[in-house]
């Protein structure tokens, strides 16, 4: 068992395709099934399922792509660390998507071609390891993620400290995913059938945090990993569950993914930071779906360390359709700037952006008829 | 963002840091967050940080629906050409 090729069998997928044709069959109208997870959405592109899926069935990218959630007054303030940090020769550590996200006077980008110290991360531990090897510098790491990521920073300053480091921070950007689930259930405009659930969070949320919800609100969810197997099987519950007009949470990545999930990693999520309000770009504030530092990791907090709270910041591009790509009202497509003003070498929207964003995903992938 | 590559234990050092095996390549990664993951288990790796550890069991549960989807198909074939 090498848990990928097993997973990505063809003569499996034509199987679940035809499955998937059949139970659609029963449905008289149409379907729309929102994958909340940026990385499925380019999964499923990338696969050709999007292509594949009966033409009752549509697929909707929702708000799981944590660089297109960031809001602008996030970004802005996130954008002028190397500045307010100047006197202390700060490095700026973050994730790679975030270089290009334009805030509303500059981008990552733009403050390392001007000189700053901006590194990419590829574990969430090389920051504390800079800040061990460069005691004279401040090391600021600007943290975004749902549940999947944020753990592993929780786990980067519980080393930091134990390591007695005082030269390290985080900017917590963090969203919490099933506050983010309660406002798109509540939303007005959702007009949703089912939910394609991340299974990389829910490996730390575990399946039983989706229960309430689909209970309270009615709405089908199947929890699924990421390889084309997964995701068709996925659908596939969905479709039955839709047929059956049953409302469950059913688990299709049990291999990953545990009813009570990763209780380390969410103990330490929670002794690191506590629950706070978050704006969300797309959604507005949602009460309690983000994550600031608790009072005993007070001193690891970027904002403030370095006063960020009274940054000038900006508001969400006027004319980007982002808010309603992200709570699955229209598809990228539909947005008036996509490519046409807006695209991935000059983006608008942070949706554009990131290589999990929908917009990008669309642009790269759909434009040929998907 | 969130995705996270399987990849086998092969080795802990005295600092809970693990080196994982991914097909042939091998990287550092953090036990912080499993600690009670051994040296021979497979494990998703995101932000080098191992996250979970893989269920066999499972894994062969869903493989086995796969081969029920595909052998129920089979028959509905055999049926209609019947
Ligand atoms: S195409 Fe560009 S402007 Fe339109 S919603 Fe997407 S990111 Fe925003």
């Amino acid at each position: 068992m090498k848990y990928l090729d097993e997973f990505r069998d063809p003569g499996a997928a034509k199987s679940l395709l035809e499955r998937i044709n059949q139970i659609a069959g029963q449905i008289p109208n149409e379907v729309k099934i929102m994958e909340i997870c940026g990385s499925h959405t380019v999964a499923i592109f990338r696969t050709g399922i999007k292509s594949l899926l009966p033409s009752n069935v549509t697929m909707v990218s929702g708000p799981g792509c944590p660089v297109c959630v960031t809001a602008m007054p996030d970004m802005d303030r996130m954008i002028a660390v190397p500045e307010r940090a100047a006197g202390k020769d700060p490095i700026i550590a973050t994730f790679g998507d975030m270089l290009m996200v334009p805030g509303t006077w500059s981008s990552l980008e733009r403050e390392k071609a001007k000189g700053a110290d901006v590194r990419i991360v590829a574990s969430a531990l090389d920051p504390v390891q800079w800040a061990g090897e460069s005691p004279d510098r401040e090391v600021i790491f600007l943290g975004v993620g749902f549940e999947t990521t944020s753990p592993t920073i929780a786990a980067a300053v519980e080393r930091a400290r134990k390591a007695g480091l005082r030269n390290f921070s985080v900017y917590p950007a963090f969203k919490l995913l099933p506050p983010a689930l309660k406002a798109l259930l509540e939303s007005p405009a959702s007009d949703l059938d089912g939910f394609l659930c991340p299974g990389h969070v829910s490996v730390m949320i575990g399946s039983e945090a989706y229960q309430p919800y689909a209970e309270k609100y009615g709405k089908p969810c199947a929890i699924a990993g990421f390889e084309s197997l997964d995701i068709l099987l996925g659908i596939s519950e969905l479709l039955v569950q839709i047929v059956d007009k049953t409302h469950e949470v059913v688990n299709t990545y049990g291999r990953a993914v545990s009813a009570e999930g990763n209780a380390t990693a969410m103990d330490l999520l929670f002794k690191v930071y506590q629950p706070a309000d978050a704006s969300w770009r797309g959604l507005g504030t949602i009460p309690d779906s983000g994550l600031s530092f608790s009072d005993e990791y007070g001193d690891y907090d970027a904002i403030r360390r370095f006063g960020l709270e009274d940054v000038p910041t900006g508001g969400d591009p006027k004319e980007c359709g982002c808010a309603q790509v992200l709570t699955g009202v229209i598809s990228p497509p539909d947005c008036p700037l996509f490519d046409n003003g807006c695209t991935p070498e000059m983006p608008v929207g942070s949706c554009m952006v990131s290589s999990e964003g929908s917009c990008a995903a669309w642009y790269r992938y759909g434009r040929e008829g998907n | 963002m969130c995705i996270a590559v399987p990849g086998k234990v092969t080795e802990i050092n005295d600092i809970n840091m693990a080196t994982v095996d991914f097909g042939g390549t091998t990287k550092a990664a953090s036990a912080d967050l499993v600690p009670d993951v051994e040296v021979g288990d497979y494990v998703l790796v995101h932000a080098g940080f191992i996250i979970n550890r893989l269920d066999e069991e499972e894994a062969q549960e869903t493989l086995k629906l796969f081969d029920q989807y595909m052998g129920i198909l089979d028959e509905e074939d055999d049926e209609v050409s019947r």
